[in-house]
C-alpha cells in the first residue's frame, strides 16, 4: 500500500468507529439522537473520502461520474421522500424496503465485481469468488424476501401465510440449485452459473417469505436485516473495503440479536417460523368461546369508574391498538388519568407490533414519555400492585395458559396481567389471537370484557373518565 | 490464504463481536430506531457502488452501477432521515418537550468516548 491508500484506509476505519460509537449511543433514548448524528457523520466521511479516492485514481470516465452521481441523487430523493412521509405504523414496511435495496445493492456490487474480474487479465480470483457468490446468494434472497415482506405488511400481498402444494419442495429444490451453482463457481468461472445463482436465490427469497404469517413479521424483518448486513460485509470482502466489512458485521450482529430476541419472545425456533408453524395470520374471525367459561362484559361507564378510582393503572397495548390507530386516544386517556394523580405506565411485550420495538415508536409518536414505556421484565413485578390492567388489542401475550405445558403457546414469555387487582380487556370480539387458542385471562373472575373497536373504546373511556374526575 | 484475506476476516469477526456487545445493551424501547439505524449503516454499500462505478466501461457496467448507487443512496439517506425523525419523538416528559435531563446527558456523554476510543484501536493496530 502506498501512503495515499493507507491514509484512505485509515479514514475508512474512522468511519467504522463512528458507526460503532453511534450504535453505542443508542443504549439510551437520551443519547440516541446524538448516536444517529455520529453515525451519519461516519457515513459522510466515508462517502467524501471515496470521492477523493476516485478523483485521485483519475480513471473514472465522464459517463461513470454521471451514472454514479445521478443514481445517488435520485436514490437520495426517493429515500428522503419515503422517510419524511412514512406513517409510523408503516415503519416495518419502510425498514423492509431499505433491507431490500441494501441487499440488492450488495448483490449488484458482487455481480459487477465478478463481471469486471472475468474480463480482466488473469480472470476471476479464487478466494474472492467465495465472497462473491455468498454476497450474490444472500443479497438476492434478501432483495426479494424483503420486497415480499414489505408487500405483506402493506397489505398488497395477503398477510395470511401463502402455502401451496409442493411449495416447500420447490423451495428446497431452489436452495439446492442456488447453492449447487454457487459451489460450481468456486472451481469454474462461469457467468451462466452466476445468473443461475441470482435467479434461484431471487425465487427462493419470494418462496421463503410467502408462507410466513403477518404476526411473525418481527422475526422475519430482523432476519432479513441480518442477511442484508452479511451481504454488505461480503461485498466488503469482494472489493476489499474495511468500512463495508465492519458496517456489514455490525448490522449482521444487530439483526441476529433482534432475531433471537423476537423468536424467544414468541417461544418459537427460527426454523419453526421459517418453515411455518401455526399461522392463520392475525385474522379477526370470531371463534367460539370455551364452553364453560364465564365472560363478564361491561360498558364504558363501568370501565371508566374502575379506572378513575384506581391509583395505579397499567396499559397493555397490542397490535390491535396500532391497527385501529388508537395510540393517540390512549395517550390522551392516560394523560387525563395522570392529571387526576393516577400512576400510568405501559407494559410493552417484545413482539407488540410488526417489528422489534414498534409499539414504543407508535406511543412515542403519540407523545407518551418514554420513561412510562416499560419492558416486560421491568413491568411484570408491578402488575400485582396495579389496580387496573387495561388490555387493548393484545391477546396471546397476556394468556396465562403460556405458563403451563400443553398449550400452543406454552413457554412463551407473557405479561403477568392476571396479577392485577382487576383487568379490563378492550376487544372487538371473542376472536382468538394469532396462536388460535382461547385466552384464559378472559374467563378470570377479575376480568371484564369491553367489546368495541379500540379507537372508539378509548374515546368513550376518556369521555366517561372526564365526567367522573371532572 | 493471503494476508489481506486474513486481515479482512479478523476485522469481520472482531466487528461482529463488538456489534453483539454494543447492540446487546440497546433497550427494547429503541429497537425500531436501532434497526432503522443499522439499516442506514448498511447503506455504506453506497461506497461499494461508487468504487465499481470507477471501472465501469460497458453499458451493463453502467446500468449495474446506476441501480446500485440508486438503491444504496436511498438506503443511506432515507435510513438516517427516518431514524432521526423517530428519535425526535422520544421524550422524557410529555407536553413541553424537555430535551433530556442533565443526568441522562452526562451518562451518555461519558460512555461513547470509551466506545470511540476502544473501537478503532482494534482495526488500526492492523493498518
Amino acid at each position: 500500500m502506498d501512503t495515499f491508500t493507507t491514509n484512505i484506509q485509515l479514514v475508512y476505519v474512522l468511519a467504522a468507529a463512528c458507526f460503532v460509537a453511534g450504535l453505542h449511543l443508542m443504549n439510551s433514548p437520551a443519547t440516541a439522537r446524538r448516536g444517529n448524528q455520529v453515525s451519519t457523520a461516519g457515513m459522510v466521511i466515508a462517502v467524501i473520502i471515496t470521492v477523493v479516492l476516485l478523483i485521485h485514481d483519475g480513471t473514472v470516465t465522464g459517463v461513470g461520474w454521471t451514472v454514479i452521481i445521478v443514481g445517488a441523487l435520485l436514490g437520495s430523493v426517493a429515500g428522503l421522500h419515503a422517510a419524511r412521509t412514512v406513517q409510523m405504523t408503516a415503519m416495518p414496511q419502510l425498514v423492509s424496503m431499505f433491507n431490500a435495496v441494501g441487499g440488492g445493492a450488495a448483490a449488484l456490487v458482487a455481480v459487477y465485481g465478478y463481471l469486471h474480474d472475468e474480463s480482466a487479465p488473469g480472470g476471476v480470483l479464487g478466494t474472492t469468488t467465495v465472497f462473491t457468490v455468498l454476497d450474490v446468494l444472500i443479497g438476492s434472497v434478501t432483495f426479494t424476501g424483503s420486497l415480499i415482506a414489505a408487500g405483506k405488511l402493506q397489505g398488497l400481498i395477503t398477510g395470511q401465510p401463502v402455502i401451496f402444494k409442493g411449495g416447500r419442495l420447490l423451495n428446497a429444490a431452489l436452495a439446492v440449485i442456488a447453492v449447487g451453482a454457487a459451489a460450481f463457481m468456486l472451481t469454474t468461472a462461469s457467468l451462466p452459473a452466476l445468473l443461475i445463482v441470482v435467479l434461484a436465490a431471487l425465487a427462493f427469497g419470494v418462496l421463503m417469505v410467502l408462507p410466513i404469517g403477518g404476526a411473525d413479521m418481527p422475526v422475519v424483518i430482523s432476519l432479513l436485516n441480518a442477511f442484508t448486513g452479511t451481504a454488505v460485509a461480503m461485498a466488503g470482502f469482494v472489493i476489499g473495503n474495511w468500512a463495508l466489512i465492519v458496517a456489514g458485521a455490525l448490522v449482521g450482529a444487530s439483526g441476529g440479536i433482534l432475531t433471537k430476541l423476537m423468536a424467544d419472545a414468541m417461544n418459537r425456533s427460527l426454523a419453526n417460523i421459517i418453515i411455518g408453524g401455526f399461522g392463520t395470520g392475525d385474522s379477526l374471525v370470531a371463534a367460539a368461546v370455551a364452553g364453560d367459561a364465564q365472560i363478564r362484559a361491561i360498558a364504558a361507564d363501568d370501565a371508566a369508574i374502575q379506572l378513575a378510582y384506581a391509583s395505579k393503572v397499567i396499559i397493555v397495548p397490542g397490535y390491535g391498538l396500532a391497527a385501529a390507530q388508537a395510540q393517540h386516544g390512549v395517550a390522551e386517556l392516560a394523560s387525563v388519568l395522570e392529571s387526576h394523580g393516577i400512576e400510568v405506565s405501559y407494559a410493552i411485550h417484545p413482539v407488540a407490533g410488526r417489528m422489534p420495538g414498534h409499539m414504543n415508536v407508535l406511543l412515542a409518536e403519540a407523545n407518551v414519555p418514554y420513561p412510562q414505556l416499560k419492558e416486560m421484565d421491568e413491568i411484570n413485578p408491578e402488575f400485582a400492585r396495579a389496580d387496573v390492567a387495561l388490555v387493548i388489542g393484545a391477546n396471546d401475550v397476556t394468556n396465562p395458559a403460556a405458563r403451563r405445558p400443553g398449550s400452543a403457546i406454552s413457554g412463551m414469555p407473557i405479561l403477568d396481567v392476571d396479577q392485577a387487582k382487576s383487568i379490563i380487556v378492550v376487544k372487538r370480539s371473542m376472536g382468538t389471537g394469532y396462536a388460535g387458542i382461547d385466552n384464559e385471562l378472559y374467563a378470570d373472575p377479575k376480568t371484564s370484557m369491553y367489546f368495541a373497536d379500540a379507537k372508539r373504546a378509548v374515546a368513550e373511556l376518556t369521555a366517561a373518565v372526564k365526567t367522573l374526575v371532572g | 490464504m493471503s494476508t489481506a484475506l486474513v486481515t479482512d476476516l479478523t476485522i469481520f469477526v472482531l466487528a461482529l463481536l463488538i456489534g453483539i456487545e454494543v447492540i446487546g445493551k440497546v433497550p427494547a424501547t429503541l429497537h425500531t430506531p436501532l434497526m432503522s439505524a443499522a439499516n442506514s449503516i448498511h447503506g455504506i454499500v453506497l461506497i461499494g457502488a461508487m468504487l465499481i462505478g470507477v471501472s465501469a466501461h460497458t453499458v451493463v457496467g453502467y446500468v449495474l452501477a446506476f441501480v446500485a448507487a440508486f438503491f444504496a443512496a436511498a438506503n443511506v439517506v432515507g435510513g438516517y432521515a427516518v431514524t432521526g425523525r423517530m428519535l425526535k419523538m422520544f421524550r422524557r416528559k410529555a407536553a413541553p418537550a424537555e430535551p433530556a435531563t442533565p443526568g441522562g446527558a452526562v451518562n451518555g456523554a461519558a460512555q461513547p468516548q470509551a466506545a470511540a476510543s476502544s473501537a478503532p484501536s482494534e482495526p488500526s493496530r492492523r493498518a
